[in-house]
């Protein structure tokens, strides 16, 4: 809401002294955000005087109409050289003034607002001594169509105007949060701000002598109550339609961010934002019979002001006469029934309508609007005649108007009634404020309290957000200011700490980015495309996602199912300015379906009056999709840079597998690699990863097709396992394990095992062969070739030997040996190549 | 080596004789005063204090003295002897240090050659923040709580006491998410009932429907609104959500909790600023602005000394606080009568924007690692 500050102080008294931003520094702590204050035309500088026209010549020889004239600004005329003074001369290339006509004058050495400054310099032949103002060149309109002709009888030729034209106003731009309707009018503002300086406030309302309702007045019909509570219609005749809105109220709507049209127009919405009832002026003439208040019927036709043409739901409310609907209630009018510059009978209406069927229909048409704004956030029920009536007097003011009848139907405001403890405000609070304090804040507002306790507090009318105690308490509070509430930190109950999970997650991160990755946070959207990109097959359970019903990007609508796309994106981009060597980790939700069918189920929404039901509850849970948690690893380039030292490491299969496992190693588990096709990984290049029996993930080298089609770099690789499937919760703390001081005995094995073994059952098997001596097991070299012989190669582990209570002997250490070739011989075929005792 | 005498022949040895055990003793401290290095000193060790040195020939020629004259011959020869040992182990222990320093400044090396072959990750900066802040809570004996970001809209709106229709609820910019089955054509007007989780209140809902009261959490998280990315808007960013619900809570102890936070996040001695606003689930309702810690409001009104941290406005939006609407704790199960509560709420991607002078929001969400490196493991 834009507020001129002069109009405030037509209904607030303000110090003089204090200025715009002092006065938006005390409105803040009642709840208003002020977003600007806008001193327009304190960079005028100068005299702004009144010119008579006295002499015309029309300049024919230029390309547009050009005129030189002569204006007489009194005192301020030109020195004729023979001890007098002359009319100025002013060059001007507006044509919409005749001689005699008043005009404003900016003298040379004036500073227009915007610092255009004004000089005499010869243009067009002529020495210009001056300029003839339009409004826009004033800064108090956006007409440049001609200059401003004032009214004759403004004053004499050569009085300053700068006082009155309006063009020095200080605007406080306010942002007004959803609840407060009130205050999205100078009415409510005014109010608001007698609270901060004191001021006494004079209610514009009061100022209006309100008509009754009259049995000639034009016949008016509710006929569904729940959207319209009362609908007020005045009737206006005889408006003379060639009369412009006066000067003072153009320029106040400018100041207030409002486009002039014409004076039916300006009217109501100058009562809009004064009283903050927006209204809607009918051409009498146009409307066929009486009016009808009503939902639409579904398809109805209605072309609004605008000339689009809106199919109505049945939900809409609309005004209609016997020709159907000649406005979207609340929302805007049809251009059937709109004022024209021909109208001389208006019919003006204003009514009090459900704000939550405007607020439907604004969004079913998207078409918000000054006036379903208000109505949106809550209109004084009260104030329809009173708005009514002020706008038929400027009608008649400054049309030559008369005022008709009043209609006024639908019932009368019943406002609630609040049952208040009187000690709630303190307890709540935390401030000792005593009832009587209470009672006097509650009152301050405009609320009726007759005695009592509890109290019985009457809200006023244009206050319909006060509906609950908790209401009425943050009223004192922002009265007594909340910087006066004391600083008291809670005692909670002693509280467990993180959860395993949360702690598990934190170790996830760190353990990452110790180990060289950089965490990525991408948004959760994905396409089609990217399905195909990734190779996932038709029945992917993946490419069930879930879907946007408003994505920013028709591109992206879906849900990711994987956190692999968007990180690859962020791989590429990095790649893409001139970053060779990276690893990234995300950790985040994938949604995954598994929520009930919501189609299949009717949607449930319980209000807010009690817990719903456990059954309501877990209905309304099931709906939800699977989240879980993902972490995902993906790098390029070289894991271990080329320096001094030599050449780098280029990142391969085996780092993501090892992310993998430092992820897995977080949550104190191992994970089981074993070989899978799966997209999209390099079929060859791929493990499964499990816990136990769990699939818990994937890693290895991306398909190549995979890397062409998101771009990557050649060999680019990643890893992504479900966090959500790691066991973290309750896990028995870890067990110490006791420490041999006996010396230990290595024994080298060379073992001949087939090329399509996996190494992992190759280990295995040594293991669980070697038995409980076995301290550790190292792969120190792998050989294929011929020495081996085709499709078989040769795998060398170093066995570290130890007993926890004694040395071993030299017998132990070859049958331990012995054992764990055995049972590699056993399992996998392997056969001795040849020994080292240790 | 001669064998032991036997006879008593009082020949006098010469090689015994006092003068010339002297001689042997200051040739033999003279070469080894003399032996340059440790193989120089092997040399002399030999010559001098080997088996076929001067000293230890003249000290088998004690036998042939007569008994009377062997004590004294043999004090002067074991004198000599031990004066040369003691000089030799001297002279050793000076060439080997000589020795070691060569080495070791042979070895020296250049200890600014880098020597980074395994690089360093970082974690974002968000999500250290959000860590940092819940660390204060849990601190104080909070604990964190957590909600689905695809939630259905009774938790994000209804539950929390946001009406149907009102603009409160259609100004947060919503996604709506329809399930794979879904059939768009036939559905497209109909709501699903399941949003992109707009803020972190829905877990609020949450906390009190499964925990209970007295409930203290903070719940940080991921959120979403219908925001196209700019330098200060994202569809995507984080929130952190406070709520406390317990017997006797007051806005003096949000007001205390806020203030205490504040501290912890910028500093002894911040101050915050609370202005009446509006949220469905809070009643009263304030914003909280942080004192600017950059100009400390010295900007306001002072064209010559503009502030960027705060636009000049002297103070930060941090962000939104109440005391739980009754209504919400109703929705809850919980009694307004005997419980009441506050909840407050922050964006941690606008307080990593404030705090570590991060200009553009969209810097956040494009996975660029020179972003997140230089803010490490922990912020």
């Amino acid at each position: 809401m834009r507020a001129p500050l002069s109009w405030l102080r037509q209904y607030v008294d303000v110090p003089a002294d204090l200025s715009g931003r002092a006065l938006g520094d005390l409105l803040v702590p009642l709840g208003m955000e002020v977003e600007a204050v806008d001193e327009r035309g304190d960079d005028l500088s100068g005299p702004l005087v009144l010119g008579e026209v006295r002499e015309i010549e029309e300049l024919a020889e230029f390309k547009k109409p050009i005129r030189w004239c002569r204006v007489d600004v009194g005192p301020h005329n030109a020195d004729d050289g023979a001890g007098g003074l002359r009319p100025r001369g002013v060059i001007c290339g507006a044509t919409n003034f005749a001689v005699g006509d008043l005009v404003v004058v900016a003298l040379p050495g004036t500073v227009l607002p915007g610092g255009f400054t004004i000089t005499a310099r010869k243009t067009y032949g002529h020495v210009s001594d001056g300029m003839i103002c339009s409004v826009l060149e004033l800064g108090i309109g956006d007409d440049h169509s001609g200059i401003l002709v004032l009214p004759p009888g403004t004053g004499t030729p050569g009085v300053d105007l700068t006082g009155v034209l309006g063009v020095r106003e200080t605007v406080l731009d306010l942002e007004i949060t959803p609840d407060c309707g009130h205050l999205e009018s100078v009415r409510g503002l005014a109010r608001e701000t007698s609270y901060v300086t004191g001021g006494a406030f004079r209610d514009p309302r009061d100022a209006v002598k309100e008509p009754a309702p009259d049995p000639a007045g034009w016949p008016v019909r509710i006929d569904d109550p729940s959207g319209c509570r009362r609908f007020s219609a005045l009737t206006v005749s005889g408006l003379d339609p060639s009369l412009p809105s006066p000067l003072w109220l153009r320029t106040r709507l400018h100041h207030a961010g409002v486009r002039s049209v014409s004076l039916a127009v300006d009217v109501t919405n100058y009562v809009m934002l004064e009283l903050g009832q927006p209204m809607h002026a009918f051409d009498a003439a146009r409307l066929t019979g009486g009016i009808v208040v009503r939902r639409a019927t579904a398809g109805e036709k209605l072309v609004t002001i605008d000339h689009v043409t809106h199919s109505l739901d049945a939900d809409d409310m609309v005004v209609a006469d016997e020709t159907g609907a000649v406005a979207l209630a609340g929302v805007m009018g049809g251009a059937e029934s709109e004022i024209s510059d021909t109208t001389v009978d208006l019919l003006l209406e204003a009514a009090w309508w459900d704000p939550a069927s405007i607020g439907r229909a604004v969004r079913r048409h998207r078409l918000p609007s000054e006036a379903s704004r208000r109505f949106e956030r809550g209109v004084d029920p009260e104030i329809a005649v009173a708005a009514l009536q002020r706008a038929a007097e400027l009608l008649v003011e400054y049309g030559d108007a008369s005022v008709g009848a009043l209609t006024v139907t639908g019932g009368p405001y019943d406002p609630p009634v609040i049952s208040l403890a009187s000690d709630l405000p303190a307890r709540t609070i935390g401030l000792p404020i005593d009832p009587v304090t209470v009672t006097q804040r509650l009152q301050q507002v405009g609320c009726d309290i007759p005695a009592g306790e509890p109290l019985v507090v009457r809200p006023p009318s244009w206050r319909p957000d006060l509906r609950d105690p908790a209401d009425l308490v943050e009223e004192v509070a922002r009265l007594e200011g909340y910087e006066r509430i004391p600083e008291v930190v809670p005692t909670p109950p002693p509280g467990r700490g993180l959860t395993d999970r949360q702690r598990f997650r934190r170790r996830v991160g760190r353990a990452l980015a110790y180990t060289g990755y950089v965490e990525a946070i991408s948004p959760p959207w994905v396409s089609e495309a990217d399905w195909d990109a990734l190779g996932l097959d038709a029945s992917d359970p993946r490419r069930n996602a879930f879907r946007l019903a408003n994505p920013l990007s028709d591109e992206q609508p879906l849900l990711r199912t994987t956190l692999l796309p968007g990180l690859l994106r962020a791989l590429r981009r990095n790649v893409g300015r001139g970053l060779s060597d990276v690893a990234l980790f995300e950790t985040g939700l994938v949604y995954r379906s598994g929520g009930e069918d919501v189609a299949a189920g009717e949607v449930l929404r319980p209000g807010v009056e009690a817990r719903p039901a456990p059954e309501v509850l877990a209905r309304i849970e099931r709906v939800l999709p699977d989240q879980p948690e993902r972490v995902a690893v993906v790098l390029a380039g070289d894991r271990s840079p080329a320096g001094w030292w030599g050449a780098g490491r280029a990142a391969g299969w085996a780092d993501a597998v090892e992310a993998a496992r430092t992820v897995a190693a977080e949550a104190g588990v191992e994970l089981v690699a074993r070989h899978d096709e799966h997209a999209p990984w390099h079929p060859g290049r791929c493990a499964a990863l499990l816990v136990g029996d769990t699939l818990v993930g994937h890693a290895g080298e991306l398909h190549p097709r995979v890397v062409e089609a998101y771009g990557l770099p050649p060999r680019t690789c990643a890893a992504e396992l479900s966090l959500s499937a790691l066991p973290v919760e309750d896990a028995p703390p870890a067990k110490a394990v006791p420490i041999s001081a006996y010396p230990p005995a290595f024994v080298d094995v060379a073992l001949s095992v087939d090329a399509t073994t996996p190494v992992a059952e190759v280990e295995a098997a040594l293991r669980d062969g070697a038995g409980e001596l076995l301290e550790a097991l190292r792969l120190f070299d792998v050989y294929t070739g011929e020495q081996v012989g085709a499709d078989r190669r040769s795998l060398a582990y170093r066995m570290c030997l130890r007993a926890l209570d004694r040395t071993l002997t030299a017998q132990e250490v070859n049958d331990a040996r012995d054992a764990a070739v055995a049972e590699a011989t056993r399992r996998v075929g392997a056969v001795l190549r040849e020994r080292s005792p240790g | 080596m001669s064998a032991p005498n036997k006879d008593y022949d009082p020949v006098e040895v010469t090689s015994l004789r006092e003068d010339q055990v002297e001689a042997m003793r200051d040739e033999a401290l003279a070469a080894i005063a003399a032996a340059v290095d440790l193989d120089a000193l092997r040399e002399v060790r030999t010559a001098h204090a080997g088996d076929r040195s001067p000293l230890r020939l003249a000290n088998a020629e004690i036998g042939a003295l007569p008994p009377a004259a062997r004590a004294d011959a043999g004090k002067r020869i074991g004198g000599a002897r031990k004066a040369v040992e003691q000089a030799l182990a001297t002279r050793q222990v000076e060439l080997e240090a000589d020795r070691d320093a060569r080495v070791l400044a042979d070895e020296r090396v250049d200890v600014t050659l880098p020597w980074d072959r395994q690089p360093r990750g970082a974690r974002h900066p968000v999500t250290s923040l959000m860590d940092r802040m819940a660390d204060f809570f849990v601190a104080m004996g909070w604990e964190v709580a957590e909600g689905p970001e695809v939630e259905t809209e009774w938790h994000n709106f209804d539950a929390l006491n946001f009406q149907p229709d009102h603009p409160a609820r259609t100004m947060m910019d919503t996604f709506f998410v329809e399930p794979p089955s879904q059939d768009r054509r036939r559905q497209s007007a109909v709501s699903t009932g399941l949003v992109m989780r707009t803020h972190t209140s829905p877990v609020q809902v949450r906390a009190l429907l499964e925990r209970g009261v007295p409930v203290y959490v903070v719940a940080p998280g991921r959120v979403f609104r219908t925001d196209e990315f700019d330098a200060t808007h994202s569809p995507i960013f984080h929130q952190i959500e406070g709520l406390a619900v317990d017997e006797g809570l007051s806005m003096a102890h949000l007001r205390g909790t806020l203030v205490h936070f504040a501290r912890a996040m910028f500093g002894a001695g911040q101050e915050i600023r609370w202005r009446p606003s509006f949220f469905p689930f809070t009643e009263p309702s304030a914003e909280f602005d942080l004192r600017c810690f950059a100009c400390r409001g010295a900007s306001v009104g002072d064209p010559d000394r503009p502030c960027r941290t705060c636009a000049s406005e002297g103070w930060i939006e941090w962000g939104g606080c109440g005391m739980v609407n009754p209504r919400v704790l109703r929705a809850c199960g919980v009694d307004p009568d005997r419980y009441s509560g506050f909840a407050f709420g922050m964006g941690v991607d606008r307080t990593v924007m404030f705090r570590h002078g991060s200009d553009d929001l969209r810097d956040m969400f494009e996975g660029d690692v020179r972003y997140a490196l230089p803010f490490g493991t922990e912020i």
